[in-house]
């Protein structure tokens, strides 16, 4: 019931955005295909690196590294709750937000979208964002030497992120 | 030029590795399975990402977001009590805050680089935190790879996002709380 609920909230928003435009005297599909151009924008620009790391990741895990790496940190990762499986994303969505998503993607294709590993990749991929990235922008431009309270709240953040992630996708989606 | 390290890293990695493993043949394809993936994934989810932003300047120019921005006011004025009064702080805190619950990093930035020219110590670790510990109300890129990689239903983890999402915020914002009690 609660999946036929939240399925239709995406279209549902659509039409109330849409409606709510054509309320406002916005013309709705010439703004909207605007919009879509800037999106494409977007795209373009996320097409190479996004070539550059999903080579290098697949590369990677053809050579044997991520078998390796999530055997050794398993014992953490089980502590935690979080499937080893997922160890290459906590190791890199903190500093690249293109190869966390080359990461979660590989993933999807080597375990599929709806298993446990795959919805859990998901999810962190979701709820997190690139962390390095967002602090070296703000305090680089602030100018400040205050970082290691930011830094550490901003991790402990992350770090609930993976292990709520895991917790989530088992209590509901198994 | 952190990147540079990662990729050259990387790839010494997996050369080094499939020496190791002996998959050699396996890695010698993998680049051109890699590369190939990418384009298709980028193709797969372009869709989706250009009918988004379609929606999302339609609230913009409709006003909608500026509605949402003037929701956020109660959790501004209780997340960063330094700025009472300041009302150009408020309201590019707004808009950064309403930029990132819609999953506009683009639109985020410059509102918050605003905003943190008016703020200090903890207001602007809290800023910080809260950037990097992202609520995104549709998760529009992750359901477009999910979709894409060949998910029934590329929304169906949204309750877990919002769940996890709203844990980890709040996490941050304690921690920042907690760690600079002390402080002014």
């Amino acid at each position: 019931m609660m999946n036929n609920t939240f399925s239709l909230l995406v279209p549902v928003l659509m039409a109330f955005v849409a409606l709510y435009g054509s309320f406002r005297h916005v013309d709705v599909y010439a703004t909207m295909v605007r919009g879509a151009g800037e999106g494409l924008k977007v795209v373009a620009k996320i097409l190479p690196p996004v070539i550059i790391m999903l080579s290098a990741i697949t590369l990677l895990r053809a050579s044997g590294f991520f078998d390796i790496f999530s055997r050794i940190v398993s014992p953490v990762m089980y502590f935690f709750g979080i499937p080893p499986e997922t160890s290459p994303i906590l190791l890199i969505r903190p500093f690249s937000g293109t190869g966390a998503l080359a990461v979660v993607s590989e993933l999807l294709s080597t375990y599929g979208p709806d298993s446990y590993i795959g919805r859990t990749a998901s999810v962190m991929m979701g709820s997190t964002e690139t962390t390095f990235y967002v602090l070296a922008i703000y305090f680089g431009a602030v100018k400040t030497n205050k970082l290691k309270k930011a830094v550490l709240a901003a991790l402990l953040a992350d770090l609930t992120s993976y292990v709520i992630s895991a917790l989530t996708v088992r209590l509901f989606m198994s | 030029m952190a990147m540079s390290w990662i990729v050259a890293v990387m790839l010494a990695a997996a050369a080094v590795f499939s020496v190791i493993t002996g998959n050699t043949d396996a890695v010698s394809s993998a680049a051109l399975t890699g590369a190939e993936d990418a384009v298709k994934l980028i193709i797969s989810i372009s869709g989706i990402i250009c009918l988004w932003c379609g929606v999302l300047e339609v609230m913009e120019c409709s006003g909608l977001s500026d509605k949402l921005a003037k929701l956020l006011r109660p959790f501004i004025r209780f997340l960063f009590p330094g700025t009472k009064g300041n009302t150009p702080a408020e309201k590019s805190l707004a808009a950064n805050m309403s930029a990132n619950l819609l999953g506009l990093a683009n639109a985020a930035t410059p509102a918050g680089l605003m905003a943190a020219s008016y703020l200090k110590g903890r207001d602007l670790a809290m800023l910080v935190v809260i950037n990097s510990a992202s609520i995104q109300l549709i998760p529009t890129t992750i359901a477009a790879i999910r979709q894409a990689a060949g998910a029934a239903n590329g929304f169906d983890i949204i309750v877990p996002v919002w769940i996890t999402s709203i844990c980890s915020v709040t996490v941050g914002v304690l921690a920042v709380k907690l760690l600079y009690k002390n402080d002014e």
